[in-house]
């Protein structure tokens, strides 16, 4: 998400010379907040690319080792599996997710008379922590006595951790049960900032519910749906809690993504060199599809939305 | 992004989102049968687990393998409950109380000052560099340090405590919650930051009694938003503590489906009660806690 951060400093900076700009004595104030975040934010980041050039054990003594861990996570072909475990993951979560948030929060923006009693059970999955989730899923999707039997659906009683393909698709709805009332919650907004008049307007000129659908909300709706995006596709690229509890990455290495991949090279293998080059991998692929998405977004992000008004 | 966050925060500072727009012609969403649908056939699939969770803590082992899963007990029993407590819970919970009180009182505080910082001193270029800092800091992930992190803390000597855990907790909620309270304070009025000074206030007096009062609700914001983070943590717990004192509620949840992984109404009983008090929380303060969330935008 770093390229969010030129608009929004520019801003804040042309805002505080319009206030005059004289601070004799607050810059002491940012120092707790700036001293806690360089010791265990910053240092660690610039020790992720420091420890991936060296030879360290979690225990003992840390060595030198010049291109070892990348050498041999890059030439490693369980870290391509890894990448691509990830992306599979991360595509499919976002290509499940955005419909279903989009059509919710749309649909929550309204004000029918028994959204409330729906929202009260609706948010209730982002309470829960992804440790929670898992296990209740684990015991769920057993086979012989979870949710198929409950329900009679044979179809359900599969068992759906031990088999790969099987195991990255319950892994995606997971992800989308505990996530989609949070994106929903930003599409709802989004739909309640767009000015009304629009759809008078449109109204006007005879335009039907789903042409107004396509002609006014969804285009006004990109920069949630940017927003939506980055934050859906950032945050499964680093997925760990609910994948670590619910799959371990298995079976085999069907679930093994690129954060597991670290953990289990690192803390249970014991090589936090190679375990660190792939952390590294974690960061910059991270920052890529950002960038990118924030490109997408067009340079202007606090542009007013109300063009052509 | 900005400007969505800074919409997101206008709305939590509202005492009800959208009751201002409730008057507006807004009827014309009111026929989305597609959205209705949609809806309600989420909402099946998000209550049908939370109901077999509870139904499922409330029966005996061997109900649970003798009949239908989603039968409600005929007879209740609490004796999933009353092992998860006597495995050591309470100290869980406790560990948990004080790694979240331990992280966000700080955060709250640090940010807050620091955005009160930023915005007041802002074209000073080193609070100009604290603020890029900042919003770049939101895009390392947690996940991706972990390993310095432990190196950190074992160097500090730190390792398998509470304030192990508080420490990287406290770092990695800043940015974004500098983010959200600067932008909240942005949009103080500058006459009465004027009016401050005029009356020769000090910085810190201005941040206490008008920046404070005026920014309360974005506090409370910033604090559910992080407190929910922090108290659903996995990672650094995981990584950064051994002895089982030292645990904190979702490792304890993971370690305990472990040991009982047969004994399924345990396991459920444990995902209950540890969730009960972010659920008191959401019955009491809804709406705070779901503009926290949105405000705090998720991981």
């Amino acid at each position: 998400m770093t390229a969010l951060a030129p608009p929004a400093a520019a801003r804040a900076t042309a805002q505080s010379t319009r206030t005059g700009g004289r601070s004799g004595s607050v810059a002491w104030m940012a120092l707790p907040a700036l001293l806690i975040f360089f010791a265990f934010a910053v240092v660690p980041l610039a020790g992720v690319l420091f420890l991936s050039f060296t030879r360290w054990d979690g225990i003992g003594a840390i060595h030198a080792a010049g291109f070892q861990s990348w050498r041999s996570v890059l030439t490693n072909p369980g870290t391509l599996h890894a990448l691509w475990v990830t992306f599979l993951i991360t595509a499919l979560s976002w290509a499940f997710q955005t419909p279903m948030s989009l059509l919710l929060g749309t649909f929550l923006a309204g004000h029918q008379r028994y959204r409330g009693v729906l929202a009260v059970f609706f948010f209730i999955p982002l309470l829960l922590s992804s440790a929670a989730l898992a296990i209740t899923y684990k015991a769920l999707l057993d086979p012989n006595f979870g949710l198929g039997t409950g329900l009679g659906v044979s179809f359900l009683s599969q068992d759906w951790l031990g088999k790969g393909p099987l195991a990255v698709g319950v892994l995606v709805f997971v992800v989308s049960w505990q996530y989609i009332p949070f994106h929903s919650l930003l599409y709802q907004a989004g739909v309640r900032q767009i000015p009304v008049s629009l759809y008078e307007a449109a109204q006007i000129d005879g335009a039907g519910r789903l042409r107004q659908f396509f002609s006014i909300t969804l285009p006004q709706l990109k920069y949630t749906f940017i927003t939506s995006s980055t934050l859906m596709i950032v945050g499964s690229l680093t997925f760990f809690d609910i994948i670590f509890v619910l799959t371990a990455g298995g079976p085999a290495d069907a679930t093994r993504t690129l954060a597991l991949d670290m953990y289990i090279t690192g803390f249970q293998g014991n090589q936090m060199g190679p375990a660190s080059a792939i952390a590294m991998i974690l960061v910059l692929v991270g920052l890529v599809v950002a960038v990118l998405l924030q490109r997408l977004g067009g340079r202007d992000r606090s542009a007013s939305q109300l063009e052509g008004m | 992004m900005t400007s969505t966050l800074r919409a997101e925060t206008e709305q939590a500072n509202e005492a009800s989102p959208g009751q201002r727009r409730r008057h507006s012609p807004r009827n014309l969403l009111h026929l989305n049968w597609l959205g209705g649908l949609a809806a309600w056939l989420w909402l099946g699939v998000v209550i049908v687990p939370i109901y077999w969770i509870v139904v499922t803590s409330l029966k005996s082992q061997e109900v649970y393998f003798a009949e239908n899963p989603l039968k409600p007990p005929t007879d209740i029993t609490f004796d999933a409950y009353r092992l998860v407590l006597q495995s050591n819970f309470i100290q869980y919970f406790v560990n948990t109380v004080i790694v979240v009180v331990g992280a966000v009182i700080p955060v709250v505080f640090f940010s807050f000052m620091a955005a009160f910082a930023i915005i007041r001193g802002g074209a000073r270029w080193h609070l100009r560099a604290t603020n890029t800092l900042f919003l770049m800091g939101l895009a390392i992930p947690l996940q991706a340090t972990i390993i310095p992190i432990y190196l950190v803390i074992i160097k500090l000597g730190l390792y398998d405590t509470l304030v192990a855990i508080v420490l990287p907790s406290i770092a990695f909620a800043i940015p974004l919650s500098v983010l959200v309270l600067s932008n909240f304070i942005r949009d103080v009025p500058n006459e009465l930051f004027e009016s401050m000074r005029v009356d020769g206030a000090s910085e810190w007096a201005t941040l206490r009694h008008l920046a404070f009062p005026l920014t309360r609700p974005a506090l409370v914001t910033v604090a559910i938003y992080q407190g929910l983070t922090i108290w659903n943590g996995f990672l650094l717990p995981l990584v950064l503590t051994q002895d089982p004192g030292r645990r904190t509620l979702p490792l304890a949840l993971w370690t305990f489906q472990g040991q009982y992984s047969v004994n399924v109404p345990a396991v459920l009983a444990s995902v209950v009660l540890t969730t009960l008090p972010i659920l008191v929380l959401y019955v009491v303060g809804r709406r705070q806690l779901l503009s926290g969330l949105t405000a705090g935008f998720g991981k």
